[in-house]
């Protein structure tokens, strides 16, 4: 049963709303929008993924927490539970930029890094 | 029973904290005690400031006497306690004639009360003096004895003084109830326990109706708060041409939104008066800042919005005590008495406008009214008047700050930028004789974010230096005591979360 | 530790690491950077999310990492830092009056200064929020240092007023680290920041936005209980019967920020009304000759490369003024805001400048315009200098546009430029 569903593209600061005729998650046309506002509704549609930051607690620092993020975008459905376990994640100072804090997160390939220095606390 | 003492006063507001210092003087075993978590969080710390010209409470009530005696001492004992305070002069302003009648009836008040000094002036001598006066003032009313203070330092110093002196302070002790036998008071009991005394006396300002009623005292006497809000100004963007408080001319409601000078620089607009029902509302209104900036602006026109960086209300503590001169027709004064119906108390009651002006009188009252009770109150030899105020960075010169630096190096931390406060100050109120424990105790002791950016930078470091300093998690850390945590939790300590993703399509 | 420098930066944000980076490439010799917090980075040090690096890098970086890379540039080039140090106060004659605590009391001279001191939050007093001040009131970006950096979460659940960047952001980082937000009001009628964040922070985590809706009063009043939420009319005023308590423990205000100039107040720097941040010439000196900002401080910038990009200019300007003892600049003529423009950085054009580069200028628009716009640089006759079209005009967005070096010629001929954006 095809439907057409709306949705906001962001490839570009533009914002536009797409109208997407589908087939559960089989893109069967997208109304609006350009080739990158294509390519992103079936991205969108079929396996969603997203740029996540956070932090891991750090032990010994010079703040408790150093921030981290994903190497790359991430399966969204799996942001929670990536949540959880970066909650469980404790590295001793001094940590190093682009250290691997979690590797092949969740199982995804995707490692999750520390995105600065983190010195030893004095 | 736990502790005896000579003098228990319940409530560290200013009045409550000058009465326990003036007291110390004496051989008593003195102990003020205040279910707030600090020191002066009532009335005391939300008000003009003002040390009012004494012109204005009605001749022969207890307002006008104690109004016009306390103007004697604040030159001295500001120097003593280290309270700042400037006689800068104060206005009243006309711009009508019925207006100029009312001032020719303030000059006559002022003139029976003993207050000097006091002139009429013109219209265009006002002009001069302060050009941002509305321009169609036709007349002021100018009182060289007015002026302004810092009602949190000076609680502050009266109260520490007090503790260098021997009184007992006591935080977050409620009064609950009079200890009696027959009717005669033994003490008070509190949220801390029982404590025995001889005399208690009165200072809980918003609720001494209640503490008072405790006693079957005045049981007619009811207070009901009147909210006065106030905006404050950026000390960086408008500057009154000098020092000075602007009055309108007062009517029946009382003396009427001013636009003042501050001593920390600042110019205040305010305040209104509104009758609450809550003896804890200070809420700020939509209308009530409207009201504010409206009559604020009709003064001194040049007043502009984009320049607000603070807004408080405070509340009076207005009650319905009628005049003790039948013959004086004017709707409520202080009450300040023993009553008869019970031994061992003193009792003040509506102390409101002018009662940071009066409070240093008040106190000595207080002293008479216990001599003349039968009290032998014999003085003690070793009493110190002085209380040296800690540094404060900004006031000093290079010089004088580079030295305290080298001295403390943790002057050379500045924590609030706004106002330049340094880790040193706020480190002195945290160890001072009565410990500034919350962010706002530090706040009204040190003035740290009171700026234009309210604690916006300096919040998460005064959060760590309490912690450290207090030895506490800094979840425990709280604005105004325990109800009032500033933070929550650990950012990762969480069971359960409510983390959904959505799918958008 | 010297008392004389060619080049002073005051903050270690983006603007003012590019600066000192620029100032040594330009051969400024002692260049020193003055930083109030422990570490350098500034702002960028909390903005653990990415988008950072987009055009001057094609990378998407976390805020940390961007920082990082100039931090690592600044120690390389051999720039002096002095951290957890306050500038206090200084003059027109350049004179730089700072306090630390090992060091004591500093009194600097510099041959040129470059103000990069970022901006400040606008707080709930200056939007006259009513109601009770208990704690748990907070601007974003408080929040901010105290989920990313100090380790707390200020609350529990959250109700956030201010649909800008900063408010959406961190929206979805208190969801992420299991709070709850249950809300986030914007009185506009339209988005005040990006929809990019509108869809990855709000539309993702089922928050949801109201618009046209405000905080009519904060209740409780040790801790925040509740908001009262209300819809506004286009005077801003409450519209009856739309009001709603929202039961929560912390309130974010993300309502706008304030660039911070009380130190260029101090050394006589005049100040745009409309910015907020100082007049500025194609290099970012302001009026003090010799004293230059760069940066939020100047304008609040929404992308972070075009901060990077004014503080090379501006130390590379502060790094000549130091050398020369002056700026050789032609002839200047005034950067105008024109037709649908609330304002244009900077303020002044050197006519020879564009010998050597392009000039970009960042404005913003009054209105928004929802369909293609032409935005034109036009000089006192009405003849483009130049011109650049885009999908939409928003007050939200900045737009950027470069006066490239082949509008030389036509430049010669201008007494003054305005900058307008209209409808194609």
């Amino acid at each position: 049963m095809a439907e057409i569903s709306e949705i906001i593209c962001v490839t570009c600061p533009k914002g536009c709303t797409l109208r997407v005729k589908h087939e559960g998650k089989k893109v069967l046309e997208v109304l609006d929008g350009c080739k990158r506002g294509e390519e992103y509704a079936i991205c969108e549609l079929q396996d969603p993924r997203r740029m996540v930051a956070s932090t891991v607690r750090v032990d010994g620092g010079l703040h408790p927490l150093v921030p981290v993020y994903t190497k790359k975008a991430f399966p969204k459905h799996l942001i929670p539970e990536l949540a959880r376990s970066l909650r469980k994640v404790e590295i001793p100072a001094p940590v190093k930029i682009n250290q691997v804090v979690l590797a092949d997160a969740l199982g995804t390939g995707i490692d999750v890094v520390a995105s600065r220095d983190m010195p030893v606390r004095y | 029973m736990t502790q005896e003492y000579d003098v228990i006063v319940i409530g560290a507001g200013v009045v409550g904290s000058m009465v326990a210092r003036f007291l110390s003087k004496y051989k008593l075993n003195i102990l003020l005690i205040e279910k707030e978590s600090d020191i002066g969080m009532g009335t005391s710390s939300a008000n003009s400031a003002a040390v009012h010209a004494g012109y204005n409470a009605v001749p022969g009530s207890n307002k006008a006497i104690l109004n016009s005696k306390a103007l004697d001492m604040w030159p001295q004992l500001s120097e003593e306690l280290g309270i700042p305070y400037e006689r800068c002069g104060d206005y009243v302003i006309a711009v009508n004639e019925k207006n100029l009648a009312v001032l020719e009836n303030l000059m006559e008040r002022g003139r029976k009360n003993g207050i000097p000094g006091m002139e009429l002036i013109s219209g265009e001598e006002m002009r001069r003096r302060e050009p941002l006066i509305r321009p169609d003032t036709i007349g002021a009313l100018w009182a060289p004895t007015g002026g302004i203070s810092d009602p949190f330092t000076a609680t502050v110093a009266a109260a520490e003084n007090a503790v260098m002196n021997g009184v007992t302070v006591m935080l977050n002790t409620a009064f609950e109830d009079f200890l009696m036998e027959g009717n005669t008071i033994t003490g008070v009991s509190t949220s801390q326990g029982d404590f025995s005394c001889r005399w208690v006396v009165n200072a809980a300002g918003l609720f001494a109706d209640e503490v008072m009623h405790k006693a079957g005292v005045r049981p007619e006497f009811v207070i009901r708060p009147r909210r006065g809000e106030y905006l404050i100004l950026d000390k960086a963007d408008f500057q009154l041409t000098q020092n000075t408080i602007l009055f309108p001319t007062p009517s029946s409601k009382g003396k009427g939104i001013l636009v003042a000078s501050t001593l920390h620089g600042n110019v205040i607009v305010g305040p209104n008066a509104n009758f609450v029902d809550d003896k804890m509302d200070k809420d700020m209104t939509r209308e009530g800042t409207e009201e504010i900036w409206s009559g604020g602006k009709k003064l001194v026109p040049s007043v502009n919005r984009k320049h607000i960086i603070a807004e408080f209300a405070g509340l009076r503590a207005t009650g319905n005590a009628p005049t003790p001169n039948p013959e004086i027709d004017y709707q409520q004064d202080f009450i300040i008495d023993i009553p008869s119906e019970v031994q061992g108390l003193v009792n003040l009651g509506g102390i409101e406008s002018p009662g940071f002006t009066a409070s240093p009188a008040i106190a000595v009252r207080v002293i008479e009214l216990l001599k003349s009770a039968g009290e032998d109150l014999i003085e003690k030899s070793d009493w110190n008047p002085i209380r040296q105020a800690p540094p404060v960075f900004r006031h000093l010169d290079k010089h004088q700050q580079a030295e305290l630096v080298a001295k403390e190096p943790a002057y050379g931390r500045i924590v609030c930028r706004c106002e330049m406060i340094t880790e040193g100050e706020i480190l002195a109120a945290i160890h001072s004789p009565i410990p500034a424990t919350t962010y706002d105790a530090i706040k009204r002791r040190t003035w740290l974010g009171t700026g234009r950016c309210q604690g916006g930078f300096d919040m998460p470091r005064v959060v760590n230096i309490l912690s450290e300093e207090l030895g506490i998690p800094p979840e425990e850390v709280t604005k105004k005591g325990d109800s009032s945590p500033l933070l929550y939790r650990r950012t990762k300590d969480v069971q359960q979360d409510h983390i959904v993703v959505e799918d958008l399509i | 530790m010297k008392s004389n420098y060619d080049v002073i930066v005051i903050g270690s944000g983006p603007g003012g690491l590019a600066a000192a980076i620029a100032a040594k490439e330009n051969g400024a010799d002692d260049v020193l950077i003055i930083e109030r917090d422990i570490e350098l980075g500034g702002i960028l040090l909390q903005c653990i999310h990415n988008g950072f690096g987009l055009q001057l890098f094609n990378e998407d970086m976390p805020g940390p990492t961007y920082a990082q890379y100039y931090i690592d540039k600044v120690k390389d080039h051999g720039v002096e830092t002095l951290m957890d140090t306050m500038v206090l106060d200084i003059s027109p004659q350049r004179e730089v009056f700072a306090i630390n605590k090992d060091l004591g009391y500093l009194d600097l001279q510099a041959k040129a200064i470059v103000l990069a001191m970022g901006c400040r939050e606008r707080t709930r007093a200056q939007i006259l929020l009513p109601g009770a001040r208990p704690a748990g009131v907070y601007t974003a970006g408080t929040a901010q240092r105290f989920v990313n950096v100090e380790g707390h979460m200020p609350g529990n659940k959250f109700v956030i007023l201010g649909s800008g960047d900063i408010g959406m952001i961190m929206a979805r980082r208190l969801t992420i680290e299991g709070a709850q937000v249950e809300r986030v009001l914007e009185i506009l009628p339209y988005l005040s920041g990006l929809t990019r964040n509108y869809v990855q922070c709000l539309l993702d985590y089922g928050i949801p936005l109201q618009k046209h809706r405000t905080v009519n009063r904060i209740i409780g009043r040790d801790r925040v209980e509740a908001i009262e939420a209300v819809t506004v009319d286009e005077k801003w005023q409450p519209v009856p019967g739309t009001k709603e308590i929202i039961p929560c423990d912390t309130l974010l205000l993300s309502v706008g920020l304030i660039p911070e100039n009380e130190l260029s107040k101090k050394a006589g720097v005049l100040l745009d009304p409309i910015t907020n941040g100082p007049f500025v010439d194609d290099r970012f000196m302001t009026n003090v000759p010799g004293i230059f900002a760069a940066g939020n401080v100047v304008q609040v910038y929404d992308l972070v490369d075009w901060v990077t990009e004014a503080g090379f200019t501006a130390g590379k300007g502060a790094a000549q003024f130091a050398l020369a003892e002056k700026l050789e600049t032609g002839e200047e003529i005034p950067l105008k805001a024109g037709e649908n423009i609330r304002y244009v950085v900077p303020h002044k054009l050197d006519k020879n400048h564009l010998a050597e580069e392009q000039v970009r200028l960042q404005m913003r628009a009054i209105t928004p315009i929802e369909e293609r716009v032409l935005v034109t640089v036009e000089d006192q006759n009405g003849e483009v200098v130049a011109k650049k079209g885009e999908p939409y005009a928003r007050p939200g967005e900045i737009i950027t546009l470069a006066i490239k070096p082949k509008a030389y010629e036509a430049v010669q001929k201008a007494t003054s430029l305005t900058v307008n954006v209209r409808k194609r």
